[in-house]
């Protein structure tokens, strides 16, 4: 299955009751998907007038209590950051793809991973934070899409799949898990209270200071939370690395590629992939730097995950850096050039 | 292979059925006995085509007619090809379209010239797409309506990528009657990679042209 259809389709299976998007290249399959499919397994799908129509109307069905996503690129997950920062604001779950494209700006229709720091730091206004997947293959965008609506339920917190221009677009074997979606109550929704309970109240706006402090606080309890369970990284050949290669997304299958030439040239390297990329996998990080000596980092960026690195590794072992920008994808022969030079450091 | 050219190709199919690497399969067999040149009318679809093989095809002296802007950030659907010129300048012509009833319909608009050239227009399916054999051929007939042509025949490419196996390809076999059925169509070519293919005997030997970045050394 192509990598967007394959999301939506995981989307469906997991209990998504609510789409609403707009459409934007290399993102539009998952909305095409969902246009043609949805109705028929008993959702509702909108093409909104806009993103920022397509995630308000999100925060509208999520309050209602049920599974709901949007999707778009990287300028169009621009549009709707307002609209996660509300979402976070009002302990909302939702999931929000964004596969992304090159920018600044308009930027082009091919892959980037450019929108790292946007996702992981800066996705709205405010204090807060929301879950960030980066699968690597399509079967992993399918078994993210499960996970993220239901780790977004179980702590009322925004998620993020952050695919890209390659992953949405490339064919790959699937296998879809044969389990049935966790729905849990949500006895904090607004679905209709018919005068049997107190009526419930999402919002985001708080008339007094120390209230809203409170709320920022007891959300930041839920994060430290997030933070030690929900981590999740792919450590490879790790064991006896000297030189750690990091990357996340399609970027680690070429990392991956190049780390088995250079142990082929008798370099002892190895592969540290986060998959979540908030909560950033530090312990694990660290693990896999045990006998590092260096770290390569590599993107498609222009280094925006380094300082994450850095300090998770409390800046302990120096960290090189290897990146494409603009729509251009690193090749396995420039990560394996970049690993001897520095084996030979 | 048995199956005998016609002097232009279409491959038609749902999207991502393997009619981009079949096209540049096609053509560098097709280009062993005569010049060929192979024309990019996926205007829905800007990433993994033909255009990709440009170097490729440059090597065996096959000609590409692609849109102006492919494989850049400009991702505006133009096509402006002569296609009745191409044809008079070519032993073969290969028109490879995009995925879908979507991608189908830029071939309608030159549905005068190929229904001249007696075209073939290939429906290539790969069984694994997840879609039934009904749910193959109504895509089908979506596609033809789009394109205001019948399709002639069908391909059978039915793969796993690089997880086929030979039972994988062998399987399909029962699918492929079922859709011939369904459509009363003959089957033109099977395809298989060069690995199964001692194993499979099928018609066309192909090669997995569009690969990704992590598999180019």
């Amino acid at each position: 299955m192509k990598g967007n259809e394959a999301l939506a389709e995981a989307a469906l299976r997991a209990g998504c009751k609510c789409f609403f998007g707009y459409p934007i290249t290399p993102q539009t399959e998952i909305s095409a998907y969902l246009a043609k499919n949805m109705a028929k397994r008993g959702g509702t799908f909108l093409q909104a007038e806009s993103e920022i129509a397509a995630v308000n109307m999100v925060l509208g069905a999520s309050a209602s209590g049920v599974r709901a996503m949007t999707s778009s690129s990287s300028p169009g997950i621009s549009l709707k950051s307002e609209g996660i920062s509300y979402l976070a604001g009002s302990d909302l779950p939702c999931v929000i793809v964004n596969v992304q494209r090159g920018g600044p700006g308009l930027g082009g229709i091919q892959p980037s991973q450019a929108d790292y720091l946007q996702a992981t730091k800066a996705s709205g206004h405010g204090d807060f934070h929301i879950l960030v997947y980066a699968p690597a293959s399509v079967q992993e965008t399918i078994d993210m899409t499960f996970t993220a609506f239901d780790t977004a339920d179980r702590y009322r917190i925004p998620a993020m799949i952050l695919s890209d221009g390659l992953l949405g677009q490339m064919m790959e074997p699937v296998v879809f898990p044969d389990i049935k979606a966790q729905i849990t109550e949500k006895p904090w929704s607004c679905c209709g209270h018919k005068n049997e309970r107190k009526h419930n109240i999402i919002n985001s706006l708080y008339l007094c200071p120390d209230e809203l402090e409170k709320s920022v606080r007891d959300r930041f309890e839920k994060y430290r939370e997030i933070e030690k369970t929900c981590t999740d990284a792919e450590l490879y050949l790790c064991d006896d690395a000297q030189i750690v290669v990091t990357a996340f997304g399609a970027t680690a299958r070429i990392a991956k590629s190049a780390v088995d030439i250079a142990r082929s040239k008798g370099i002892k390297a190895g592969l540290f992939r986060p998959k979540t990329l908030y909560p950033f996998p530090k312990k694990e990080l660290n693990n896999a730097c045990a006998k590092a000596q260096r770290v390569l980092c590599v993107e498609m960026s222009m280094g925006q995950m380094v300082d994450d690195i850095k300090l998770a590794l409390e800046c302990r072992i120096s960290v090189d850096f290897l990146g494409r920008t603009g729509g251009n994808i690193p090749s396995v022969k420039e990560v394996v050039d970049k690993i001897t030079f520095i084996g030979k450091e | 292979m048995t199956y005998k050219f016609s002097k232009v190709t279409a491959l038609v199919g749902y999207y991502g059925c393997g009619k981009t690497n079949l096209a540049a399969n096609l053509a560098l067999e097709m280009s062993k006995s005569g010049k060929v040149t192979v024309v990019d009318i996926d205007i829905v679809n800007p990433y993994f085509r033909t255009a990709d093989f440009k170097d490729e095809f440059k090597k065996h002296g096959i000609s590409l007619v692609t849109t102006e802007y492919a494989n850049t950030n400009l991702d505006i659907p133009v096509l402006n090809f002569d296609i009745a010129s191409i044809s008079e300048n070519s032993d073969y012509v290969i028109i490879d379209v995009g995925g879908g009833s979507d991608g189908a319909a830029a071939l309608g608009r030159y549905h005068t010239v190929l229904e001249e050239k007696n075209t073939q227009i290939l429906y290539v399916f790969n069984m694994y797409q997840g879609l039934s054999a009904e749910e193959t051929a109504q895509s089908m007939r979506e596609i033809e309506h789009a394109c205001r042509m019948k399709c002639t025949a069908l391909v059978n490419n039915s793969n796993l990528g690089t997880m086929t196996e030979p039972e994988d390809i062998l399987k399909s076999k029962s699918f492929e009657d079922e859709l011939v059925n369904i459509t009363g169509l003959d089957v033109a070519m099977r395809c298989a990679t060069k690995q199964m293919f001692t194993t499979c005997s099928e018609d066309l030997c192909v090669e997995r042209m569009v690969r990704m970045p992590w598999e180019e050394i």
